[in-house]
């Protein structure tokens, strides 16, 4: 039997480090766009404004 | 050097080799998409407009919530699952994913759905999910449904919660609206429930789960039926009158609810025989309408929160 035959078992593993390796990558692009929304928001813009007047003592 | 290509005696069924797709059955992809439908009317029906990312990400992580709850739930009742003609080709009870990789994958995810909510939205939303699945899991799963027959009432609360949570994203808070959702899945899940049970008959007995049909016999389950669904219809019609209702919604409330309870009282007049005779095709109608009665009531305040875009909708 040729060592290169593929197994039912190894289309699964494939199969589901596929899907796995596919959560990791919409994981990260959620997390990337939930701080670009976060960052360009105008509640996270004043929040930083209010941090640096606090910290110059105005 | 070997490879396992060459043992063909490996089994399909293998313990920690399931697929992919294995992993997403614990999440019970076809209740999520109840929660998604509800937590997404509850997110847009509120009058606080959410960014449509951050929207999508919030209806992410309740549905992440409420598949970690039914993987949660898949552990703990993988014995009853078992033995249950609708739920033996689970993947625990198939014995493609182990019971402890299903509670990993629950408490992993229950906590990854939790923060991240929270920080996409607001805390309450994100305390809110993480009492939902804690209220699933511990107190209907672990608690109520193998020792009352007053489980899927009480237990029911677990899945009314979407709408609210989703309300609670966009807006910070729970207000009346919210609760009138949450109540309108409350109210509907025990007939949903019962009609189920009465189809169903032997599973239950068989799992020995006190549904109202083994405790109480059948009888008292269509008499059940019955009262809920009038109770129900008087709040989902007098909802039509609030904020989230409107003549759109009110027209297709006082239609189905004429259709539901039609249904209810013809499962009410109809004895065991006259069911046997016709392989309960009344209560399995019941059933499936009931599933179109949530969606359009649910549907018909989506509609309402749209039009309201255009001045059209709710009553002012």
């Amino acid at each position: 039997m040729s060592i290169a035959k593929q197994h039912e078992l190894h289309k699964r593993r494939f199969g589901r480090n596929l899907g796995v390796g596919l959560v990791l990558a919409a994981f990260i692009a959620i997390v990337f766009g939930m701080t670009v929304v976060k960052v360009t928001s105008g509640n996270f813009s004043a929040a930083l404004q209010g941090n640096a007047q606090v910290q110059n003592g105005n | 050097m070997t490879d396992l290509s060459t043992n063909t005696t490996v089994s399909a069924a293998q313990p920690g080799e399931a697929r992919f797709g294995d992993y997403f059955a614990l999440l019970k992809p076809r209740v999520m998409t109840l929660v998604v439908f509800t937590a997404l009317v509850g997110l847009l029906a509120a009058p606080v407009p959410v960014h449509p990312f951050i929207g999508f990400c919030a209806i992410l992580f309740i549905a992440v919530g409420g598949g970690a709850s039914g993987a949660l739930n898949m552990w703990w009742d993988a014995d009853i699952d078992a033995v249950m003609k609708r739920t033996v080709k689970r993947p625990i009870p198939a014995g493609r994913v182990e019971p402890g990789e299903a509670l990993a994958i629950g408490l992993a995810l229950s906590a990854f759905s939790c923060v991240f909510l929270g920080l996409a939205t607001n805390w309450l939303a994100g305390g809110l999910l993480a009492f939902t699945i804690f209220f699933y899991v511990v107190i209907y799963t672990m608690w109520l449904k193998r020792s009352t027959p007053q489980n899927i009432v009480i237990g029911g609360a677990a899945g009314a919660f979407p709408p609210m949570i989703g309300w609670a994203a966009a807006t910070g808070s729970v207000s009346v609206e919210a609760v009138l959702m949450f109540c309108l899945t409350f109210m509907w899940t025990p007939p949903h429930f019962w009609a189920l049970a009465l189809f169903m008959r032997s599973d239950y007995d068989d799992a020995g789960v006190p549904m109202l049909t083994v405790t109480h016999g059948r009888r008292a389950t269509r008499v059940h039926i019955l009262v809920y669904t009038v109770l129900l219809a008087a709040l989902a019609i007098g909802t039509g009158f609030t904020a989230v209702g409107g003549p759109v919604y009110l027209a297709v409330a006082l239609v189905l609810n004429a259709l539901f309870l039609k249904g209810a009282w013809e499962i009410f007049r109809r004895d065991e025989a006259e069911s046997e005779a016709d392989n309960f095709k009344t209560e399995k109608r019941f059933f499936k309408l009931s599933l179109l009665y949530l969606f359009a009531h649910f549907g018909a305040i989506l509609a309402e929160a749209g039009l309201a875009q255009f001045g059209l909708g709710g009553w002012a």
